[in-house]
């Protein structure tokens, strides 16, 4: 046999393997995905979902007798779009920096190393339904452990009531959040850390070059692209935030995000016209930041090869 | 001199120690915090402990009296595992075709697969729950495996892709000269030489299938169909204000002790699939 017809050979093979996986994505992910963008523009319901009519944008915006109605004027879904980006914002900047700290001491060697790497591994592993309930618990407004250090060590007087208040509760999702995902991101930089050229860094210790310099002037600019990779990664997450918030919080408006936002008006108010164009106004902006990051990732750092 | 050299190092190691305490406190302590209240009853769940002040499995008999939550636990092994077999099956061979084949449209089908894995799953919530109540498999554990492959294939793919790719190339191309067709290369060649990179990919989809909440909350509707999340976060007590916080505590410590093994026992393959997964793209 040839060697190009052999290449031909294995190229249709190729597909051949791949086709039984791309069915299944098509099945679960292409064609639902469709679907919820076909439900966004009618009245479907979910008690009976052959029953959909188009209905065309008015989901997503109409005016009738001066007023305008549907999801771009709904007031509470704007709410839910800030909620979500103030969370992604604030627990990825948080978790950034505190990742970065836990990644480089864990980049020392030092005796017990490997258990305390397993012991940051703890947060990450723990369902995120059971990291929520556990610090329910925690923040409990009477009996939570967490009042009980405030006050312990004076910081405050009385007990807050950490997911009722609406000024405490995104600091209380935050927060649990932070908990649960910095091992992620110290991790992602740890395996950057270690990847690091030992030389230069002898280099700057013989010349006596203060670590802090050493670290924003050699350091950050070699994991550089891991750091980006991680941010992404943990942004584009924290975007479609549902779990913590909603077990955490239930369907408080101080908290809600853009996908508790969807799930509630398609499950408990069985709107799935409505919920779906809320669900398809947040794919809309995933997509997009995934396509600017596959952009970046192609010219940067060569994602997908 | 050589004193306060000594002394200055000291106190740099001293600090440095106190920063490791302090992240490993914060790492485990609601964990810890979780397994005391757990062993508490009563009026002493009302009071602030830091040690353990007394140890009573009645939460744990509670927790399996009068609920489903045995078959619940065997729900999430059985949708986990179904999920990571049919993942691993289906990865293995496009990982195959996407790491040793060159052909037209490879480059594409990788960012298509990454794009999947970053789809919001609220995004196709109605589509796929229009697919499964068509397949008859809503409230049916079949449903959720179906459903969970949207997150697990799309990174098993991405994984494996990964790893094969730095399979040696001369092994391959003494079994193409042996005259072995594709599918004993994937079998016979690489699958026993790929055994950590799948330990490793099972055991995070196995996790994220374990820990997934969503699907398992909309698409099953009675409590023997429900996955361990759902029953955890579904406990109530007689009214709001009263839930029955060391029963819940007691659930929770059931649904995490094994995956807090599985990591522990496997955290170094835990931390390399990561890596594989985001980093090394």
């Amino acid at each position: 046999m040839s060697q190009s017809s052999r290449q031909r050979q294995r190229a249709r093979s190729a597909w051949l393997f791949l086709a039984p996986m791309i069915c299944t994505l098509l099945l679960v992910a292409g064609w639902p995905l469709l679907r919820t963008i076909w439900f966004s523009f009618t009245d479907a319901s979910l008690t009976d979902l052959n029953a959909a009519e188009f209905i065309g944008w008015g989901n997503y915006l109409y005016k009738e007798d001066g007023e305008w109605y549907g999801l771009l004027a709904d007031a509470v879904w704007w709410k839910s779009v800030w909620n979500t980006l103030t969370f992604t914002l604030i627990s990825v900047s948080v978790e950034l920096v505190l990742g970065m700290i836990v990644a480089l001491a864990l980049n020392v060697n030092f005796a017990g190393r490997g258990l305390v790497r397993a012991a940051v591994l703890i947060p990450w592993a723990i369902p995120t339904i059971v990291s929520a309930k556990m610090w329910s618990w925690m923040l409990h407004d009477q009996f939570g452990i967490l009042n009980d250090m405030l006050m312990g060590i004076g910081l405050i007087s009385a007990p807050l009531a950490w997911t009722a208040d609406a000024d405490l509760s995104m600091v209380a999702v935050i927060m649990v959040d932070v908990w649960k995902t910095t091992p992620f991101m110290a991790l992602l930089m740890l395996a950057a850390l270690q990847m690091l050229p030992k030389d230069c860094y002898e280099a700057a210790k013989v010349d006596g070059i203060h670590p802090v310099r050493v670290f924003f002037r050699v350091t950050l600019p070699l994991i550089m692209p891991a750091v980006l990779v991680a941010v992404v990664f943990r942004a584009l997450d924290a975007l479609r935030i549902f779990d913590l918030i909603y077990v955490l919080t239930s369907n408080s408006e101080d908290t809600m995000s853009m996908s508790v936002f969807a799930r509630q008006q398609l499950v408990d108010f069985q709107d799935v016209g409505y919920g779906s164009a809320a669900s398809t106004a947040l794919f809309l902006v995933i997509a997009l930041l995934t396509l600017a990051y596959l952009y970046l990732g192609r010219k940067y750092m060569r994602v997908g090869d | 001199m050589s004193q306060t050299v000594d002394a200055k190092q000291l106190l740099r190691k001293t600090a440095f120690y106190l920063l490791v305490a302090v992240i490993v406190v914060f790492s485990v302590f609601p964990f810890y915090y979780a397994i005391l209240t757990s062993f508490k009853s009563g009026s002493e769940l009302f009071v602030v402990d830091y040690w353990p002040t007394s140890v009573q499995w009645g939460n744990y008999l509670s927790v399996f009296k009068g609920t489903a939550f045995g078959e619940n636990i065997l729900n999430s092994v059985m949708v986990s595992s179904a999920v990571v077999l049919v993942s691993l099956m289906l990865g293995l061979t496009a990982a195959f075709a996407l790491a040793r084949i060159d052909f037209r449209g490879r480059g594409l089908m990788l960012i298509a697969i990454l794009s999947v894995s970053m789809f919001p799953q609220v995004a196709v919530l109605s589509g796929l729950f229009e697919v499964i109540r068509g397949l008859g498999l809503y409230n049916n554990l079949l449903g959720l495996v179906l459903a969970y492959l949207i997150f697990t294939l799309p990174f098993t793919v991405w994984v494996l892709t990964t790893f094969m790719k730095q399979m040696p190339k001369e092994v391959e191309e003494a079994a193409i000269l042996d005259g072995a067709s594709n599918l004993t290369i994937i079998f016979r060649v690489f699958l026993p030489m790929m055994w950590p990179a799948l330990v490793t990919t099972g055991l995070l989809a196995f996790i994220a299938a374990w820990n997934e909440f969503l699907f398992a909350l909309t698409f099953t509707l009675t409590d023997a169909q429900r996955t361990v999340p759902v029953a955890v976060a579904l406990i109530s007590g007689s009214s709001q204000h009263e839930l029955p916080w060391g029963v819940i505590m007691a659930a929770s410590v059931i649904v995490t002790v094994p995956l807090v093994a599985l990591v522990l026992v496997f955290q170094r393959r835990i931390v390399s699939g990561l890596t594989a997964g985001a980093v090394k793209g």
